[in-house]
C-alpha cells in the first residue's frame, strides 16, 4: 500500500491497530450496522498519474475560448499585476485556516486589518467586515442587517437599476427570512425618484438598496436619498463596483448606512465567476449589527501592537440561531488578493485604470452610435465603463459573428438591448475591429433583406 | 514559520508618488473623466498606500512568515479537516484556459468548463449516495442554509406551511441554528446521551407535523457514529421530516458510508474539508449540496445539465428552483481543484481516506487517554475530544494547553468545543500525516501533561517562542479599532 498521499507503510498500519488493540482497519467501523456499510467501490475512474490529469485539464481546455471581452454585468475583466498570485500561492497564507490562534496567525490577521482600513478608504465609510462570499450574498446580508436593525419591519426597496443577477440572490434570501421585497421602478435608465419617495413615505421600509453604477452603467445622482431615508428610519444601502469607487463619488459621501458590492473588479480573475469576494463596510454606529468576521487592534502581555478577531459575540459559534448572520468564515485569501491589489495600485493607480477604461468605453460608444442600426439606450447619462446600446437588427446574429472574430460583444438584455463594457485590457485596434465588424454585419444584413 | 514578529502595516511603509504598478500609455486621452459631472465623483483620492513592487512583495512575505499553515507543520483542528492542500490542484486551477473566462460567454465557448462542474456533481452524487448535486454554496454554511431552502420549497410545493421547525442535537456546530434561523426556522433542541450520540427518546416526542426536518452530522462533533441513524431517519420521515446531512464530517465516511445510504435526503459537503482544496486562511470554500431523487427541482438556478443530444453541457434555470444563491456557478476555482483532487486519487485511493483518517484519530487517543481526560470510550472516527488533562489540579486550562502546543510547533486543537464538556479539546489529524508525526505530536502532549504538574506557571503563559505572546482579547472588544485610520488617530 503505497500512495503519495498516504504516508501509512504496512508495519505503521500493523503498529498502530495493535496500540488500539484492533486487528484490520475494517475493525475502525465495527461500530456501524453492516447494512449500512458501502461493501463495493465506488463508480469513478482510477487514480491517475499527474502526466494524466495535466493531459486532461488541458484537453478540457480546448474546450473553451478565451475572447475579447466586451462584456461586464458584475464581472469585470481587469488588469491583474503578476505580484499577487506569486503572493498568494506562499502555502503560509493558502494552507491556514481561520485565525483563532492568534500568536501563529498574525499574517493572515494583519491582512484584514489591512483590507478592513482600504475598503473603508475605497467606500468612504468608518468600518469594513473581514469580508463575505460574493457581492450578491453581501447584498443580501445588508437587507437582513437593515431588517434585524429596524426590529418590528419587514420590507425593503430594491431599485429596478440594481444588477439582476444582485437582486436574484437578494429575493431569494428575502423570500425565505420572511422579507417582503419591493421594487422602484427604473425610468429611462435611471431609479424613479418619484416612485421611491412614494414608497418610502409610507413608513413601513427597513432599507433601500441602490446601485452606483448601476446596472446599465450610469452613475446616478442620488442627492437627498439617505436623508429620505433616514427621515423615515430606513436604512440606505449601496451596491456599488469596487473599482469605480476609486473615482465615483463614495457611499460615505453620499451618506449612506451600509455600502456592499464585489471586490472582483479590483483586479481578480474572472474564473468563470469565482471565487471573487463581497465586501460589506458600515458606520461605527452599526458595527455590532454587522455580520462576519472583524479583525481589531490590540496588544499582546509584552506590549507589542497585535491583530485579533473581535467582536466575536455577533457571531454564530457564540450566538447560535440568535447571530446576526450564519455566516461563519469570510473569503479571506481572496481579500489578500484586494489588498495586495491596492497596494500596487495605490492612489494613483485606481483612477488611471478608471481613466483608461472611462475612454476605451466611450470611444467605443461614440464609434459605434456612428453606425446607422446602432444608438446608445441613454445617451443623456453620464457612465463610466459599461453601457447600453441599442441595435435595430439582429442581435443574436450579431453577437455570434462577433464570437466567430473572437469576441464575446456584451450581454444580450431583450430582442434590441445590448449591454456593453470596455475596460483597460481593450486596445484601440481592438476596439476598432468590433466596430469594423459591426459595420460589416449590419450591411451584409442590409443586403440580405435588400 | 519565522519566530520574529514582523507587525508592520503596508500604509506606514508607504511614501508620496511612488507606485506598484505599469498600464498603458492612454491612446484615447481625449476621452476623460474630467468630463464626468462632478458631483457624481468622488472628493479626494482614497487613502491607499504608495509603495513600489519589491516593497510590496517583501511586506506581504514577511507578513506569511508570521503564519502557520498545513505546509508549515501538523494542524490538528478538530472539525475542520485540515488535510494537505496537493500541488497539483493548484497547478489546475490556475490552468489559463479557465481562469480568463467570463461567467456569462458563451455557452458554446466555456464547454471545458462546464464539463468539470458536471463531472465533480456526479462524482459527488456517487460518493454521497444522493441523486443530483449543486455546486453553487461557496462555503459550508452556504450550503446549509441552501439546503434548507431545499427543504423548505419541499413543503411548501405540497402546501404544507406548518412545517416551522427543524431539529437540531445540541452538540451541533453554531453554524446550523443560524442557518435554520437565516432560512425562517425555528430551532428545536435534541438531547445528547451520555455517550454523545442522539437521544431516541428524546427526540420522540418532538416529531410532529410542524417539524420540517433535522439536521445532524455522522459522525457528530465528537468523532461518534451515531449507530441509531436508520431508526432516527424512519422517524424522522413517518413524522412528515426530512433529514439534512451536515457535510463536515464526512471524511471518515470516504469508501465505507454515503450519507444516501444512510437514509439523508439532502447535504452539503465543504470542498475545503473532504476533497483537499486549500482553507485560504478561511475561504473561499465551497459547500455542493446534494439531494435525493425527486427534490432536484428544488435546486438553485443556475444549473448545469448535460444535453445528452448535443453531446454538450448547457447551463439552465427552472422556474419550480428555491432561486439563487450565487451570481454565477459558485467558487469555480475551488471546484477546478476538488476535481483534480477526486482523478488524483481514483476510486482505490478514495477508499483508502476514511479508514486511515479513522486510524490516525483512533491512535493518538489511545496514545493519549493516560494523561487527558477521555470522556467517551471505544473507537471514535476521524476525531475525538479530550475533556482536558486529567490530573485537574493543576488548574491548567485546555487554553494553556492549546498555547503550549504552539511553542512546540504544533497547531493548537480546536479547544472549547463542543459545549457538552468544559475543557473540550478536539483532535482530528487527518489522513496525510506519518506514524512519526504522531508520535511527536503525542510525546510534546505527553510532556505538556508532565509540565502542568511539575512548571503550570510555564504553561499558563504560554506561549513563549511565538512571534507574539498571549493577547489581549477583552481591550480589542471594549475598543474596537478595525482601520488604520483609527489607529493612527489614536498614535497621535
Amino acid at each position: 500500500m503505497t500512495y503519495k498521499y498516504f504516508p501509512h507503510t504496512d508495519e505503521d498500519v500493523r503498529s498502530m491497530l495493535d496500540k488500539c488493540g484492533l486487528k484490520s482497519l475494517d475493525d475502525l467501523y465495527q461500530d456501524i450496522p453492516d447494512e449500512l456499510v458501502l461493501h463495493r467501490d465506488y463508480d469513478l475512474p482510477e487514480a491517475m498519474s499527474e502526466i494524466e490529469v495535466r493531459n486532461l485539464f488541458n484537453e478540457l481546455g480546448n474546450y473553451n475560448e478565451k475572447l475579447n471581452c466586451m462584456i461586464g454585468a458584475g464581472c469585470y475583466d481587469h488588469y491583474s499585476p503578476s505580484v499577487i498570485n506569486a503572493i498568494l500561492s506562499r502555502s503560509e497564507f493558502l494552507t491556514s485556516y481561520t485565525p483563532y490562534q492568534a500568536e501563529i496567525s498574525q499574517g493572515t490577521l494583519q491582512y484584514i486589518f489591512e483590507y478592513q482600513s482600504m475598503m473603508a478608504a475605497l467606500t468612504g465609510m468608518e468600518v469594513s467586515n473581514a469580508s463575505m462570499y460574493d457581492g450578491c450574498t453581501a447584498t443580501a446580508e445588508a437587507m437582513m442587517m437593515a431588517i434585524a436593525n429596524a426590529k418590528k419591519k419587514n420590507k425593503v426597496l430594491i431599485s429596478d437599476t440594481l444588477n439582476p443577477i444582485v437582486t436574484r440572490v437578494v429575493e431569494t434570501y428575502a423570500k425565505f427570512h420572511g422579507i417582503v421585497v419591493e421594487h422602484i421602478a427604473a425610468v429611462d435608465g435611471v431609479t424613479s425618484r418619484e416612485d421611491f419617495e412614494k414608497k418610502i413615505a409610507v413608513g413601513d421600509v427597513a432599507g433601500v438598496i441602490v446601485a452606483a453604477p448601476n446596472f446599465y452603467g450610469i452613475v446616478e445622482d442620488y442627492t437627498g436619498w439617505a436623508d429620505l431615508c433616514h427621515d423615515n428610519k430606513a436604512l440606505f444601502i449601496m451596491n456599488c463596483n469596487a473599482s469605480a469607487l476609486g473615482v465615483i463619488k463614495t457611499p460615505g459621501e453620499w451618506g449612506a448606512d451600509v455600502a456592499v458590492g464585489d471586490g472582483q473588479s479590483l483586479g481578480i480573475p474572472m474564473n468563470f465567476g469565482g471565487p471573487y469576494v463581497g465586501y460589506l463596510c458600515t458606520s461605527k454606529k452599526l458595527i455590532r449589527k454587522m455580520p462576519g468576521r472583524i479583525v481589531g487592534a490590540t496588544k499582546d502581555m509584552d506590549g507589542k501592537r497585535t491583530f485579533v478577531l473581535t467582536l466575536q459575540a455577533r457571531e454564530q459559534h457564540i450566538r447560535r440561531e440568535k447571530a446576526t448572520s450564519n455566516i461563519c468564515s469570510n473569503q479571506s485569501l481572496m481579500a489578500l488578493y484586494v489588498t495586495i491589489y491596492l497596494s500596487l495600485m495605490g492612489k494613483q493607480g485606481l483612477k488611471d485604470v478608471n481613466a483608461l477604461s472611462y475612454s476605451n468605453a466611450h470611444y467605443l460608444a461614440e464609434q459605434i452610435a456612428k453606425l446607422d442600426k446602432f444608438e446608445l439606450a441613454y445617451p443623456e447619462k453620464p457612465f463610466l465603463h459599461e453601457f447600453a446600446v441599442k441595435y435595430h437588427g439582429d442581435i443574436d446574429y450579431l453577437q455570434e459573428a462577433m464570437l466567430e472574430a473572437g469576441i464575446q460583444f456584451g450581454l444580450k438584455l431583450d430582442n434590441e438591448t445590448l449591454l456593453l463594457c470596455a475596460t483597460e485590457t481593450l486596445t484601440k485596434d481592438m476596439i476598432d475591429d468590433a466596430i469594423m465588424i459591426c459595420q460589416g454585419i449590419q450591411d451584409f444584413n442590409d443586403a440580405a433583406i435588400d | 514559520m519565522n519566530n520574529v514578529y514582523y507587525g508592520k502595516l503596508i500604509f506606514e511603509l508607504s511614501k508620496e508618488g511612488r507606485c506598484g504598478y505599469s498600464l498603458p500609455t492612454n491612446e484615447l486621452e481625449q476621452y476623460s473623466l474630467n468630463d464626468m459631472p462632478a458631483n457624481l465623483m468622488r472628493g479626494e483620492a482614497p487613502a491607499m498606500p504608495e509603495v513600489d513592487e519589491l516593497t510590496v512583495v517583501r511586506h506581504y512575505t514577511n507578513m506569511s512568515n508570521n503564519n502557520f499553515g498545513v505546509d508549515t507543520g501538523f494542524y490538528p483542528l478538530g472539525s475542520c479537516t485540515m488535510k494537505y492542500n496537493p500541488k497539483i490542484n493548484e497547478e489546475m486551477c490556475n490552468h489559463y484556459a479557465f481562469t480568463g473566462l467570463h461567467p456569462l460567454q458563451n455557452e458554446n465557448t466555456v464547454q471545458g468548463a462546464l464539463e468539470v462542474y458536471y463531472n465533480l456533481q456526479s462524482s459527488l452524487a456517487e460518493i454521497s449516495g444522493l441523486s443530483e448535486f449543486t455546486l453553487n454554496p461557496f462555503a459550508g454554511a452556504h450550503g446549509e442554509l441552501t439546503g434548507l431552502m431545499v427543504m423548505k420549497s419541499y413543503h411548501l410545493d405540497r402546501n404544507d406551511s406548518k412545517r416551522t421547525k427543524v431539529i437540531i442535537p445540541d452538540s451541533a456546530h453554531g453554524t446550523n441554528p443560524a442557518s435554520a434561523a437565516v432560512c425562517g426556522f425555528d430551532v428545536v433542541v435534541v438531547k445528547s446521551r451520555p455517550d454523545g450520540t442522539v437521544d431516541v427518546e428524546d427526540l420522540r416526542p418532538l416529531l410532529d407535523d410542524t417539524i420540517a426536518g433535522m439536521m445532524m452530522t455522522n459522525p457528530n462533533t465528537l468523532g461518534i457514529f451515531e449507530h441509531n441513524i436508520a431508526e432516527i431517519a424512519k422517524l424522522v420521515h413517518e413524522a412528515g421530516g426530512l433529514m439534512y446531512y451536515d457535510g463536515a464530517n464526512l471524511n471518515p465516511m470516504l469508501g465505507k458510508c454515503r450519507p444516501g445510504d444512510l437514509g439523508f435526503d439532502i447535504m452539503h459537503i465543504n470542498l475545503h474539508k473532504t476533497f483537499s482544496t486549500p482553507h485560504g486562511g478561511g475561504g473561499p470554500g465551497s459547500g455542493p449540496v446534494g439531494v435525493r431523487a425527486g427534490l432536484e427541482k428544488f435546486l438553485p438556478n443556475p444549473r448545469v445539465v448535460a444535453d445528452e443530444e448535443n453531446m454538450s453541457f448547457k447551463i439552465e434555470c427552472n422556474d419550480e428552483s428555491l432561486g439563487s444563491v450565487s451570481g454565477f456557478l459558485g467558487n469555480f476555482g475551488v471546484i477546478m481543484r476538488a476535481y483534480a483532487y477526486i482523478l488524483t486519487l481514483g476510486k482505490e485511493n478514495l477508499r483508502m481516506v476514511g479508514p486511515l483518517a479513522t486510524l490516525n484519530a483512533n491512535y493518538i487517543k489511545e496514545c493519549l487517554k493516560d494523561c487527558y481526560e477521555l470522556p467517551i470510550e471505544g473507537v471514535c472516527k476521524h476525531e475525538f475530544v479530550f475533556d482536558g488533562l486529567k490530573d485537574k489540579s493543576t488548574e491548567v486550562t485546555t487554553l494553556d494547553v492549546a498555547k503550549r502546543l504552539l511553542d512546540y510547533g504544533f497547531h493548537a486543537p480546536t479547544i472549547y468545543f463542543p459545549l457538552l464538556f468544559h475543557q473540550a479539546l478536539m483532535i482530528e489529524p487527518t489522513e496525510n500525516e506519518s506514524k512519526e508525526t504522531l508520535d511527536g505530536f503525542i510525546e510534546v502532549m505527553r510532556t505538556i501533561a508532565k509540565e502542568a504538574k511539575e512548571t503550570p506557571e510555564l504553561v499558563k503563559t504560554a506561549p513563549h517562542n511565538t512571534p507574539v505572546r498571549r493577547l489581549d482579547d477583552t481591550l480589542a472588544a471594549l475598543h474596537p479599532v478595525v482601520t488604520y485610520a483609527e489607529l493612527s488617530a489614536e498614535q497621535q
